[in-house]
């Protein structure tokens, strides 16, 4: 299954350059470890996101390299520090290949 | 019972183990004095095998060679990297976590990285966090699977190249993984 529904959530008030601000993603995906099997005893394959990246005007903000470890319907929560007017830009990688991609504008107020 | 002994801290040297020797102490005096001797009667009757010590949590081989590589030839301090999760997770498929450590996050000043490892699912690595100046906070969170009963560890690499470490036992009832 691909990723579906990106969801991006920033705080509603606007930033002033310097903040420091929450951002939650979360996106619909099965996360499938590699590890189990259909009930004929066939290996189900691996699919998962491996990598979640954050990025502000193109520069990197965050990055997290995920194993089979983490939970389907992958949740994440990290900061950024808002240096000014921009686009924030996040990116899921799953093991199909699959790139979904969120833009956010952020003004400063 | 809490298992509050870490079975892998042979690899922190020997502060850590002067801890252990003393947690493993306290861990028997207090099961000692908080068992009654009929209900351990009653669970000797009932389940002869459920009377015996739980075999202790050894760390997966996984677990020590991906610690090994994270850790390489340093030795982390203990104390700053605050590791959440709950002591006890009913449902091992949906565990959160936070993680967050203090740091100016300057450019002279910042966390680059946080591993975060378990000592008992079938892959050792949960995951990775690159961290940047613009993070502006080292703090991420999200949400884990458990196999098992086991404990949870965070690593740190500030931009001065020190490692931090932190641990936090967790309690599983249903695990996850679909390892079983």
């Amino acid at each position: 299954m691909a990723a579906s529904k990106p969801r991006l959530k920033l705080p509603e008030q606007a930033a002033a350059a310097g903040d420091v601000i929450e951002i939650k993603a979360l996106i619909t995906h099965v996360m499938e470890t590699g590890n189990r099997k259909t009930a004929d005893g066939q290996p189900i394959p691996r699919n998962i996101i491996h990598t979640f990246r954050a990025e502000y005007d193109g520069k990197p903000v965050f990055t997290a390299e995920f194993g089979p470890s983490i939970s389907a319907n992958p949740y994440i929560s990290f900061y950024l520090k808002v240096p000014g007017p921009g686009e924030l830009r996040v990116t899921w990688i799953d093991d199909e290949g699959g790139e979904t991609i969120e833009r956010y504008p952020i003004a400063v107020g | 019972m809490k298992n509050t002994t870490s079975p892998w801290e042979h690899l922190l040297g020997g502060r850590a183990l002067d801890r252990r020797a003393v947690l493993a102490g306290a861990g028997a005096l207090a099961a000692a004095a908080m068992v009654p001797a009929a209900a351990l009667a009653e669970a000797a009757k009932t389940t002869p095998a459920a009377a015996a010590d739980p075999p202790p949590l050894v760390p997966t081989a996984q677990f020590g060679d991906a610690f090994a590589k994270v850790v390489g030839s340093g030795t982390p301090l203990e104390g700053l990297v605050v590791l959440e999760l709950p002591e006890f997770a009913e449902n091992g498929n949906i565990v959160p976590y936070k993680i967050s450590i203090d740091s100016p996050m300057t450019g002279e000043d910042h966390i680059q990285r946080i591993t975060l490892l378990s000592t008992q699912n079938p892959q050792a690595t949960v995951a990775v966090f690159h961290f940047t100046p613009l993070s502006g906070k080292a703090t991420v969170s999200g949400r884990m699977r458990l196999a098992k009963t086991q404990e949870v560890v965070a690593v740190a690499l500030t931009s001065s190249n020190s490692l931090l470490v932190g641990r936090q036992m967790v309690d599983v009832g249903i695990g996850g993984c679909g390892a079983e």
